[in-house]
């Protein structure tokens, strides 16, 4: 199937995040996509806050099927957390369930302000009662199938889908 | 039948953390890797993650033990588990139980794993083979046998300060033969890939053919000590004293002390540990164990997020 553009998509993320720029967010990357869209996003507004970065890997509610097997990165939030005005981003929104445990994450550093989330991709089959306030595109796909960004060496973004049964 | 390592299973996971004897290089480094991750979370206010909430973790000290006891305890309770403290040398066994029906009526009470010290070598291992498979059980102590998460907190500590194992000589310095840091050490050390491993102690804290653990021996500090970059100190137990092994503290620490000359023959930016807690002006000078080269302190803060790490990828390891 003919996947999008990914480039594409994140200009349109950004437009819209610039048509409501009425405060100034502190910019939280999920890793690894949400963090590579994070960093453009900070270049793109101009965003004074230093850019944060969260491994939910020690949240998520998985932990007891799968265990820890990647390697997890260091989350780090180099801003005070209580009181911010947070956009979290993130690159493909399915179940919600790596932005509840994102949310549940930041909490753990202090209390928001407010907490938004910008997506690249909206799949859709969402298991919490998780809305994004921003998203790139939107897209239907097949359960079993896997939706990944990739960041090329000239850091340009694309889509690759996977069959869920045989990731990468 | 293959002879299995008793703590991987039959796809090479890890199930439970008995001795870093026969670990092969990935599982070290692995358990390395995600202390990495769990050191930024001791930095942050709340050091406090929900990873093991709901799961029960026992400490069964049938020695007594305070510190370890309460970094394992610490460990525990920063991954959200709840943690149980038994402190089995005055209860259970002073009342005639064995060791099994101690880990039975626990398991029995949907225990999710085990932290077991005892003065016994291979107790650990007795509790692992005897529990369900979904019961893991890490070692933190066994006689002399293997204290595996001192050892993995110390290579994390080199690797922090050295990077790269593959370029080190390192020093264990002391009592080796009553120790089961050193032997724990002595297997993370050459199955990460360090070059020389040398021991340095009289033949009385030796034990025989120590050499077959790939081991370079001296009894002498200054020859041992050229060209060090690491010094793996141990401590040197009062009780060793009374017996044939030395002849006095004052003797020992004259010949085997590390003071600022001694340490002075080693490389200029060597690093001094010390697995705690230490004998000062016994195995280590005041003037050393405050001084620069000194990691004996971050020792410490890096044990707990290695002990979190094991405790993390055990309980992740189901079967």
């Amino acid at each position: 199937m003919q996947l999008p553009d990914a480039e594409k998509a994140f200009d349109n993320l950004a437009k819209k995040i610039q048509a409501d720029a009425g405060r100034d967010f502190a910019l939280v990357g999920i890793h690894t996509g949400g963090v590579w869209l994070a960093e453009r996003l900070h270049q793109a507004l101009g965003t004074k806050q230093p850019l944060g970065t969260l491994d939910v890997a020690f949240y998520r509610d998985d932990f007891d099927k799968i265990g820890l097997h990647s390697q997890v990165k260091p989350s780090e939030i180099p801003f005070a957390v209580e009181g911010a005005h947070i956009l979290l981003v993130d690159d493909v929104l399915q179940t919600g369930r790596t932005i509840r445990a994102a949310i549940n994450e930041l909490f753990d550093y202090g209390r928001p302000a407010s907490i938004s989330f910008a997506a690249l991709v909206d799949r859709g089959g969402r298991e919490l009662p998780i809305t994004p306030q921003y998203t790139g595109i939107t897209l239907e796909l097949p359960a079993d199938k896997m939706l990944e960004l990739k960041c090329g060496k000239n850091g340009k973004l694309s889509f690759h889908l996977y069959d869920k049964s045989m990731p990468e | 039948m293959i002879n299995r390592n008793p703590q991987l299973d039959e796809n090479g996971v890890l199930q439970h953390l008995l001795t870093t004897e026969g670990l092969p290089a990935s599982v070290l480094l692995h358990i390395l890797d995600t202390a990495e991750s769990f050191v930024g979370v001791t930095e942050r206010d709340v050091k406090k993650i929900p990873l093991l909430r709901g799961k029960s973790i026992f400490n069964l000290f049938f020695e007594p033990s305070t510190r370890t006891r309460t970094t394992f305890e610490i460990a525990a309770k920063r991954l959200s588990a709840d943690v149980f403290n038994l402190n089995i040398a005055v209860s259970a066994q002073s009342k005639g139980e064995t060791l099994l029906d101690t880990v039975n009526n626990l398991s029995a009470m949907n225990a999710d794993m085990f932290v077991v010290r005892h003065a016994q070598s291979g107790a650990a291992h007795l509790i692992a083979k005897h529990v369900q498979p979904d019961i893991h059980v890490i070692n933190a102590g066994d006689g002399s046998h293997a204290h595996p998460t001192q050892a993995l907190l110390d290579m994390f500590t080199i690797r922090r300060y050295k990077s790269d194992f593959r370029n080190l000589r390192v020093a264990i310095i002391g009592d080796i033969l009553h120790s089961r840091v050193a032997r724990s050490q002595i297997h993370a050390l050459t199955t990460l890939g360090v070059p020389e491993v040398r021991v340095i102690a009289p033949k009385t804290l030796l034990p025989k053919m120590v050499e077959r653990l790939g081991v370079h021996v001296y009894h002498d500090m200054a020859k041992g000590l050229k060209d060090i970059d690491v010094l793996m100190m141990l401590r040197l137990q009062n009780e060793r004293m009374k017996g044939a092994n030395l002849p006095s503290p004052e003797e020992y620490f004259k010949y085997y002390g590390l003071t600022p000359e001694k340490l002075s023959l080693a490389r200029r930016d060597a690093i001094v540990m010390h697995p705690g807690p230490m004998n000062r002006g016994v195995e280590i000078d005041s003037e050393v164990a405050d001084g620069k080269q000194s990691v004996i302190l971050p020792q410490v803060t890096f044990g707990i997020a290695v002990r979190m790490a094991v405790m993390s990828i055990l309980a992740g390891n189901q079967v």
